[in-house]
């Protein structure tokens, strides 16, 4: 097979919309996605995140625009492009009268797989989900991560070349995101085109290759987290809390310092190239900061800068 | 389970070892047999209670058979011998039984399951995300609990003829008849469970004001033109009525007239399919919104 031209992109879309009534859930939004990229949609909840993961995932009507997931339009042939994926809703929906095992075996059938594929393919499945001592237990007594490793494994019974991706990791610990950050980083290694949605900056820096800042049904921005960074912000942040009480006011002395100043409630955020140059300034002007912190730029700040508004609120 | 797992989760393989058949053959599969393939999930997860399930198809009708064929037949072939058409009043009620034990199991079956489908546990957004279509969902369903309404409705058989409650040849047939009057309910009423948005105690209504008058007045423990003429309707719109007529007719020779027998079977037939349709409209508009 020959591998130098383009390969046509998985996913295409183009002008898709999807309206409720009056509210426009997803207003006119245009993306492709090559196939074993790692593709993002970053934004606040109600950005239209899941609507877009919904449509991709063949289960919801688009008001308008085109899509198509490998040349399919999912309208159409919903079946077929269901049978690419595997999907991973933001609410687990797991048989809980099953138990762990059972699970995958029940899901596997929907795609009409032989029990002599799915009982090996279960075991190696539960062994990739570090589940295999759980694979007889209760689905009621795995915690909120094991959980959502079990949705992942159920989601890659088909071996899908598509893994849909809604909030992944919402809801759990610190311990339980990175190892499933990992699973999630060995799939992309393996070749397979990962959508994801997060609210979660670091975890859009982590996983994907490239997203598109999504607020209010549109994007706002497209590109590597790094390039975006590069074009949206500044190398370095300086973080500044004067107290709730003043933050707002001393941002007026704080004019000319770094190339943009954004007050918020509780801290004043100086851009600049240089932040420990920038707090040598500060100071020199007088003002004592309770706390300070020089950072670098996060998808955070891309954020705030096209939106005016925080991405977790 | 076949290799030792690597110490420290390093050396896992990334997980594509076996291989799976191509998605265009997952998915004419699933345009087959889909149906077949949920039916398939709801019967295994059924299978995880299965012994409270026999143990309360076997001892609903031998309680009911022991009070009413056995206990109260004593009062009443004693004083009302001929009422009935010349049976015992054990043979008299038992297709009675037989039609309500499944309208009640199918009463159940299709009321907080689903629910749980759609609300509780989201048991059924787990398929609608996979290839499967949704009119497959409700149809898999319907499948796998009009199995489970057939095997409730054998064992009631079994018991009922351990009594000697079904004397004709044809007795058997009362099974088939049986099930379609659970579905002839249970259909309509599963229209309705999927279009509850939020349970305010729907089902609890249903049982006291629905399944219970259906239960007592459907010509189940007297024929039903003892009853005066303006309660009779209950029973004509009844699918339990429909059903026991029928039962009677095939269990014990009840003469019911070859015209009314398909009034009979053609009134349940509709009531299930006009409810199996309009179950699978709610289910698309509320899966796929």
């Amino acid at each position: 097979m020959p591998t130098t031209p383009p390969a046509p992109p998985v996913i295409s879309a183009h002008r898709l919309s999807k309206h409720y009534g009056d509210f426009r859930a997803v207003d006119g939004i245009s993306f492709d996605v090559p196939a074993g990229e790692s593709f993002g949609l970053l934004g606040p909840n109600g950005a239209g995140k899941s609507t877009t993961m919904r449509m991709i995932g063949g289960v919801s009507q688009r008001t308008s625009g085109q899509l198509t997931i490998m040349g399919l339009d999912p309208q159409e042939h919903g079946p077929e492009v269901r049978a690419h994926l595997g999907v991973v809703p933001q609410q687990d929906n797991l048989d809980e009268e099953l138990r762990v095992r059972d699970n995958l075996l029940v899901y596997g059938r929907y795609f009409g797989l032989p029990m002599s594929y799915l009982r090996p393919k279960a075991d190696e499945l539960l062994e990739f989900a570090q589940l295999t001592d759980k694979a007889g237990a209760k689905v009621d007594a795995l915690s909120g991560g094991m959980k959502r490793r079990l949705t992942i494994a159920r989601s890659l019974i088909n071996e899908p070349r598509i893994l849909l991706l809604d909030e992944p990791t919402t809801g759990l610990d610190p311990q339980a995101r990175h190892i499933l950050w990992d699973r999630l980083f060995r799939l992309k290694e393996s070749g397979v085109t990962l959508i994801l949605t997060t609210h979660y900056m670091d975890e859009a820096e982590q996983l994907c290759d490239r997203l598109v800042v999504v607020d209010k049904g549109r994007i706002m921005a497209e590109g590597a987290p790094a390039q975006l960074i590069r074009e949206h912000s500044t190398r370095e942040v300086l973080e500044l809390r004067f107290g709730s009480e003043r933050n707002t006011t001393v941002a007026g002395e704080l004019q000319g310092i770094g190339e943009r100043l954004e007050p918020l409630p509780d801290r004043v955020l100086i851009y600049a190239r240089d932040g420990e140059a920038a707090l040598e300034q500060v100071v020199s002007r007088g003002l004592r900061p309770l706390t300070s912190l020089v950072r670098r730029s996060s998808l955070e700040d891309v954020f705030l800068r096209l939106t005016g508004r925080s991405l977790v609120d | 389970m076949t290799e030792p797992v690597p110490a420290g989760g390093q050396a896992v393989a990334p997980p594509y070892r076996l291989h799976a058949h191509p998605p265009e053959v997952s998915a004419a599969r699933a345009r087959k047999f889909g149906s077949w393939y949920y039916a398939e999930h709801v019967l295994r997860a059924m299978n995880s209670y299965r012994w409270t399930l026999l143990a309360s198809s076997v001892g609903t009708p031998v309680m009911y058979l022991f009070a009413m064929g056995v206990g109260l037949a004593t009062l009443v072939d004693r004083n009302a011998a001929g009422a009935l058409g010349g049976v015992s009043y054990l043979a008299f009620i038992a297709p009675a039984l037989l039609a309500s034990a499944t309208i009640m199991t199918a009463a159940t079956e299709f009321t907080y399951p689903v629910m749980d489908g759609f609300k509780w546990r989201r048991v059924y957004y787990g398929p609608h995300a996979s290839p499967l279509g949704t009119h497959q969902i409700v149809d898999g369903h319907v499948l796998a609990i009009t199995a489970r309404l057939t095997a409730t409705t054998v064992v009631y058989f079994l018991i009922v003829a351990l009594f000697g409650a079904a004397p004709s040849a044809t007795g058997i047939a009362v099974i088939p008849v049986a099930v379609l009057s659970g579905l002839a309910f249970g259909l309509p009423l599963l229209a309705y469970s999927a279009s509850i948005e939020e349970d305010k105690g729907q089902f609890a209504l249903v049982m006291r004001f629905v399944v219970t008058p259906l239960f007592l007045f459907s010509g189940t423990f007297f024929p039903l033109d003892t009853l005066p003429v303006f309660l009779r309707w209950i029973g004509w719109i009844s699918p339990l009525w429909h059903g026991t007529e029928l039962g009677r007719a095939l269990t014990y020779g009840h003469h019911v007239p070859l015209w009314l027998a398909a009034v009979h079977v053609l009134f349940l037939v509709v009531l299930a399919v006009v409810g199996l349709r309009r179950a699978r409209s709610v289910y698309a508009r509320r899966l796929g919104a």
